[in-house]
């Protein structure tokens, strides 16, 4: 806290509770006097948004907990039943989801301002990562919440995200059968859930407590980001901060109530009111949105890092894509901490927040859908038609052996005049040869957009030419194509560059524009 | 006499030393102890695991059927394969396969006796990401993934997609001549 206390009971009962029980010269000294700069702009008041989005999911999630029952059988509709039978259920319940969402959102905000204005800098370091807490804290719930409704995204969601821990070396397999109890996403499951899911917005609320506390131990950061100086640096929080967090945040619940009230399912997924079929899968599975980019950097690699296979990659990324955060106030070298007077620090924020949003569609798209590609998917296909057709069998001496005893035997019918031959392995040292002597070599080539629409034009040659032709020799040729897994793969890297490479190197080679000296200055002397 | 006094005081901080570290390695075991049954309660329960055999009718399956039996609350596919189907996926041995394995050796039961070439059993979930895949469809008229396009040919081998092995056998035994036992 700045300074020494400014409360002042006014009356004989204030008097007495202040000699027993200070929370009035508490809540005085931290809401009311509280000096805070005098430059703060709108994107300072998503935390006051942020608590009031906390105390949202509480009462609400304590009173859809009085009607939803955890149980695979019933889980579905007790939630069905919340929205048309309960009174208020159907407000209640699409709160609770939209709240959910408008949590992330301005968590979000939150984030990119503190990035943006280096609010993670010395003194402010643990703050930053008690930040970091509360954001991992608030995705589990998230996750562990999106399960209870037992819908096919919430049953194959947390089936999807359970395996990916399988994917862990050595003690995958425990962990994922530990988390879920069972051997599969079950009844022990969303038990379990239900009941990590009501504890952890507590535990939330309590790092919140240490966040704030830490806040105001190193008093707030500002848009020019030097440090307060002297008191007309700061005016008192009430009534300049108050009203303005209450006029923000009112705008806020007007978004919050525009969706609760006309469009409370745009946010989820359509698959949600399926009931959870473990038989079958949706045709594709996919997150809410607020995990979306964290989903995409999982599905990024397609190809195996030396012992790394391609899933265990992805799932030590997405992990390292969060942990890098916790890292963030030493990895920013920069003397100087709002970006506003760095010029070339502010371009690379730029394009990571692009980066962010990038990486955020991705995760919604189908991970194979191309991009671009250089050319369509072609096929060449040549037949014989007449002419006769041998067959041979193939020996081999040794497994080993069998290539050379196939090019032996390809060259022989070969030489014998074949225009075409196959060969078919049908054991270790054994197989077929068949091969087309004589007869009129034919070619055609064959094109489609993607390699299923090629497969389909490739059938219908055949089907065309007709089965009297023996076989067909195909030659498919994929263009050099961008995916949705390439493009992911690369939003990645630059993800990891931001954090890993441009801000520790920048800090150190960029030049600063010119500081202002104090807080006070620009404002005062900006007006005149 | 100032040999005894001498080590009189040496004994005193080592036995000081002993107090703190065997204190600490009792606070530290008792931790430990008693953080245990909380993590460990999470493991799947008796009634659980006492769950986990299924058994299977396959009198009831027609050949080129499968059938998705729940065993463990997972599905498992019991495919009544066809001649064809077989021939296949035997002369597919030697295909250049990304997770090499031989048909026979996916067929062998639990107990290490040889399976049955027209009854194949294998876990349903595609080994990219738990997703059932569909049967009978994609270019080897195996399982075709539908989450991100995994192709298996009728082994359960993984023949293309991002899954990077075959369908896992499921663990089974045949009780008598058309019945199995999984798990
Ligand atoms: C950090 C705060 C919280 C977040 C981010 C959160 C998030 C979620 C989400 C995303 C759902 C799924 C909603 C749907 O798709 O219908 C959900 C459901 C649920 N939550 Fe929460 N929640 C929070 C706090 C709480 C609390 C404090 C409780 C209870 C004390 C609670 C109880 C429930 C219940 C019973 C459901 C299942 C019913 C339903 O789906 O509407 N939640 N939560
Ligand atoms: S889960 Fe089957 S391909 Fe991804």
């Amino acid at each position: 806290m700045s300074g020494p206390s400014t409360y002042e009971p006014k009356s004989g009962i204030t008097r007495w509770l202040d000699r027993r029980l200070p929370i009035l010269r508490l809540a005085h000294d931290s809401f009311v006097a509280y000096p805070t700069p005098r430059n703060l702009n709108y994107w300072w008041t998503f935390g006051a948004m942020l608590s009031l989005c906390l105390i949202v999911q509480i009462v609400t999630g304590i009173v859809l907990a009085m009607h939803y029952v955890p149980h695979i059988d019933h889980a579905f509709a007790s939630v069905q039943r919340l929205e048309r039978d309960v009174p208020f259920g159907w407000l209640i319940q699409n709160i609770h989801a939209v709240g959910a969402s408008m949590f992330f959102l301005a968590v979000y905000i939150h984030m990119f301002r503190g990035l943006y204005y280096g609010s993670y800098k010395a003194p402010r370091e643990l703050l930053w990562i008690l930040g970091c807490v509360i954001y991992l804290l608030m995705v589990a719930t998230g996750f562990l919440g999106y399960t209870l409704p037992w819908g096919q995204m919430s049953f194959w969601g947390a089936t999807v995200i359970t395996n990916l821990l399988g994917a862990l070396p050595l003690i995958g397999e425990s962990i994922k059968n530990w988390l879920s109890g069972g051997f599969s996403i079950d009844q022990p499951t969303i038990n379990r859930f239900f009941s990590l899911h009501y504890l952890l917005p507590f535990v939330i609320a309590g790092v919140v407590g240490l966040h704030v506390w830490a806040l105001h131990e190193a008093g707030q950061n500002n848009p020019v980001g030097i440090e307060v100086k002297s008191k007309a640096d700061t005016v008192p929080f009430t009534p300049h901060a108050t009203i303005k967090d209450l006029f923000a945040t009112t705008l806020f619940v007007i978004l919050f109530a525009v969706f609760v009230f006309y469009m409370p399912d745009s946010l989820g997924h359509a698959d949600n009111f399926i009931p959870a079929n473990p038989l079958q899968t949706p045709p594709e599975i996919v997150p809410e949105w607020y995990l979306l980019p964290f989903y995409a950097i999982l599905r990024a690699f397609d190809f195996n890092i030396g012992p790394i296979d391609s899933k265990l990659a992805g799932v030590l990324a997405m992990f390292a894509s969060i942990g890098v955060m916790f890292l963030l106030p030493w990895l920013d070298t920069s003397r100087v901490r709002s970006m506003r007077y760095r010029p070339i620090a502010r371009q690379f924020f730029v394009i990571f927040a692009v980066v962010c949003f990038a990486l955020g569609w991705c995760g919604g798209q189908n991970p194979g859908r191309i991009l671009f590609k250089v050319a369509p998917f072609s096929a060449t296909m040549n037949w014989v038609t007449g002419g006769q057709v041998t067959e041979r069998s193939i020996r081999a001496t040794s497994e080993s052996e069998w290539q050379q005893a196939a090019d032996a035997a390809v060259a022989e019918l070969r030489s014998q005049g074949a225009g075409m031959t196959a060969v078919t392995r049908e054991g270790a040292t054994s197989g077929r040869i068949t091969g087309v002597i004589g007869g009129n070599q034919q070619t055609r080539v064959v094109s489609g957009d993607t390699s299923e629409l090629l497969e389909e034009h490739i059938t219908e040659v055949k089907q065309e030419v007709g089965p009297a032709t023996p076989f067909f020799a195909v030659e498919r040729s994929s263009p050099a194509r961008f995916t949705v897994t390439n493009f992911s793969l690369l939003l990645t890297f630059y993800y990891f560059l931001f954090f890993l490479v441009i801000l520790p190197v920048l800090g150190l080679r960029e030049r600063p524009e010119r500081v202002p000296d104090t807080i006070a200055k620009p404002v005062t002397q900006g007006a005149s | 006499m100032a040999e005894a006094a001498h080590s009189a005081h040496e004994g005193d901080t080592t036995r000081r030393d002993f107090i703190y570290i065997a204190a600490g390695s009792v606070a530290a075991v008792g931790v430990a102890a008693t953080a245990w049954p909380f993590i460990d309660q999470m493991n799947p329960a008796a009634d659980t695991r006492a769950l986990s055999t299924t058994e299977v009718d396959l009198s009831a399956i027609p050949e080129g059927q499968q059938i998705k039996a729940m065993w463990q609350g997972k599905p498992v596919f019991v495919r009544h394969r066809t001649p064809e189907e077989i021939a296949a996926a035997q002369r597919d041995d030697y295909a250049n396969l990304k997770d090499p394995q031989h048909d026979a050796d996916r067929l062998v039961q639990e107990d290490g006796q040889p399976g049955k070439a027209e009854w194949l059993i294998l876990q349903a979930s595609c080994t990219h990401l738990g997703c059932i895949p569909t049967f009978a469809e994609g270019a080897y008229h195996g399982w075709f993934c539908p989450c991100h396009g995994s192709v298996y040919d009728t082994s359960g081998r993984i023949r293309s997609g991002p899954a990077p092995k075959n369908l896992y056998v499921a663990p089974y035994v045949f009780t008598n001549d058309t019945t199995i036992r999984i798990g």
